[in-house]
């Protein structure tokens, strides 16, 4: 591995890193910046991908879907206060194209409610393209595939 | 504290107050599982176009008892009681698959074919003379507990009683017209999904028929102006309660200023609040009445949802007195163009686990299940629009809440 390709590991790493702070930490108006302005999001179970089936539980073509998401969430949508905690291992990149990446990484997520009650709410993997956008690199799409098809009584943040 | 069937009195204002015990005794559950699920009532098996070839299969509950769905040999669908006649091991592991060859139990290898009949049992002559089944025992009086099935309008009902008229007659015609309202085409499966519910099953069913909290409890709605009680709307319902439908109109026949008003003390409303790439809202009234919303429940615990462009079906599975499982199948039909695929997918981003318009749902029967330790003895309070269940035409009512519990109550002799 020569010093480019460990420099691109590490700022896969960083974005990786970055990106499950920005949800773990409530900052979800920055959740949005993460992604292209074209961009491809969505959260579906193995079950569906495997199948081709299209299906997502939250489903975005745009990063301004995103925003609206982000604003539904504060100032629409009701659910109890609640944190994840993302653990983001085994970046893999899959295949290079041009300057885009596919990229694949495993997730864990634990979920905490405001009484302590702790649960291992998702595990799965990301499959991700990624694109250089002048020094950082943004997710021109991101599928959250779920192990489950069960979610625990709802998902608000996104994963 | 008291439990049971027999301890418990029914408040003398019928079906306009519902003791709290009913969503929480064990074995008041226990009996609903008899009474109600392995009683006279229909439930959801499976779209008909699921299990395309002989030897098709999916598994799936009736109630808390688990079912095998198949395509027989003979092209029909077959349903019958995942457990084994010999020992009671379930036949078929996964959830769905394709057997060809019939049905083998892994335990001893007893196989069915795909209607649920016995077809041979593994030495059933013993071993070099000793051992095996004695000469009385007919392969025929041992196969699997079969359903009757009932297919209306591309969906497959299925229940374990004699006693249950046709699926036709048992829904009738006025919500049996509005499941074909929907089910037009072929329906293509999008995806699936499904939710931990942590509240009784009834709690969930409750929600879908309480036409009344819809706009109060789902602020994304209000806000948007996209439904409101004031929108035109209203609440068909079957005679015994037991179905509805509520349905909305897509325009606003009434004024936004006195709508606000009336929602003014409810909530805030965000008068700049506007999305930003409203996209996904771009609906196409593709049946072409005007209805823009319609949540349809066959009782006990089958709901057709009608969205917009988004189209599912809903089963709602008992796990216990506090647990329930939410399965959403969603929809659209073979004859969709790649834009309308797209609509109905966008447009699944209002419903399911992460839905704009039902994410509380998934809450909310937890939020009461909660409340109920120490109030077992008393009882909700479901007086909108009055103490019957006849159809109304608005949705600031609480009837079709009033005829679930109006089907319930006789079958459990309360």
């Amino acid at each position: 591995m020569d010093l480019a390709e460990i420099t691109r590991r590490l700022e896969l790493e960083t974005l990786y890193a970055d990106y499950s702070a920005c949800l773990d930490s409530d900052a979800l108006e920055r959740w949005p910046d993460f992604f292209t302005e074209t961009c491809h999001y969505r959260v579906t179970s193995a079950e569906n991908y495997e199948h081709g089936l299209p299906l997502g539980l939250i489903y975005a073509t745009s990063q301004n879907m995103l925003r609206d998401r982000v604003s539904a969430l504060r100032d629409a949508n009701i659910y109890e206060p609640q944190r994840y905690r993302h653990l983001v291992s085994g970046i893999r990149i899959e295949q290079e194209d041009g300057g885009a990446l596919d990229v694949t990484a495993n997730f864990l997520v634990v979920r905490t409610m405001q009484d302590g009650g702790m649960i291992l709410f998702a595990a799965g993997r990301y499959v991700d393209r990624i694109e250089r956008a002048g020094a950082a690199w943004k997710f021109a799409k991101k599928i959250v595939v779920l192990d489950s098809r069960q979610i625990d009584t709802l998902l608000a943040i996104p994963l | 504290m008291p439990q049971g069937l027999q301890s418990l009195k029914w408040p003398k204002e019928g079906n306009a107050r519902v003791p709290y015990r009913v969503f929480s005794d064990p074995e008041i559950h226990r009996a609903e599982r008899d009474r109600v699920f392995l009683g006279p009532t229909w439930q959801y098996l499976a779209l008909e176009n699921e299990l395309p070839e002989a030897g098709d299969y999916k598994t799936t509950f009736l109630g808390e008892t688990p079912v095998i769905v198949t395509r027989g040999d003979d092209g029909q669908i077959h349903a019958m009681v995942n457990r084994c006649a010999h020992r009671g091991n379930l036949v078929c592991l996964k959830q769905r698959g394709h057997a060809k060859d019939g049905l083998t139990c892994v335990y001893h290898a007893w196989r069915y074919d795909l209607a649920g009949n016995l077809t041979s049992i593994a030495f059933r002559r013993g071993v070099a003379g000793k051992g095996g089944m004695p000469e009385s025992f007919k392969l025929e009086d041992h196969g699997l507990k079969k359903l009757r099935t009932d297919s209306f309008a591309g969906i497959v009902f299925g229940t374990l009683s004699s006693e249950a008229p046709p699926f036709a007659e048992y829904v009738g015609n006025d919500i049996g017209g509005r499941i074909g309202r929907v089910m037009r085409g072929k329906p293509k499966i999008l995806g699936t999904t499904s939710q931990i519910l942590h509240n009784n099953w009834k709690l969930y069913v409750e929600n879908v028929k309480d036409t009344y909290h819809a706009s109060l409890l789902h602020t994304f709605f209000t806000t948007f102006r996209i439904s409101r009680l004031t929108t035109a709307g209203g609440v068909a319902i079957a005679e015994s309660g037991a179905h509805h439908a509520s349905y909305t109109y897509g325009e606003q026949r009434g004024d936004n200023a006195t709508s606000d008003q009336l929602y003014s003390d409810i909530h805030s409303l965000h008068e700049d609040y506007r999305l930003r790439d409203p996209r996904f809202l771009d609906s196409l009234d593709e049946i072409g009445d005007g209805v823009t919303l319609q949540i349809l429940s066959v009782f006990p615990n089958f709901v057709l949802q009608q969205i917009h462009n988004s189209i599912a079906v809903r089963l709602v599975l008992p796990k216990g007195p506090d647990e329930t499982e939410l399965q959403w199948t969603y929809i659209g039909f073979e004859d969709d163009d790649a834009a309308m695929t797209e609509r109905r997918l966008q447009q699944a981003n209002l419903v399911g686990p992460a839905g704009y318009v039902s994410m509380e749902d998934g809450a909310v029967g937890g939020f009461i299940q909660r409340a109920i330790p120490g109030a077992e003895e008393e009882s909700s309070v479901i007086e909108m629009g009055g103490r019957e269940h006849a159809p109304q035409p608005t949705r600031a009512t609480e009837a079709s809440v009033r005829g679930f519990w109006n089907a319930w109550r006789p079958l459990m002799g309360l």
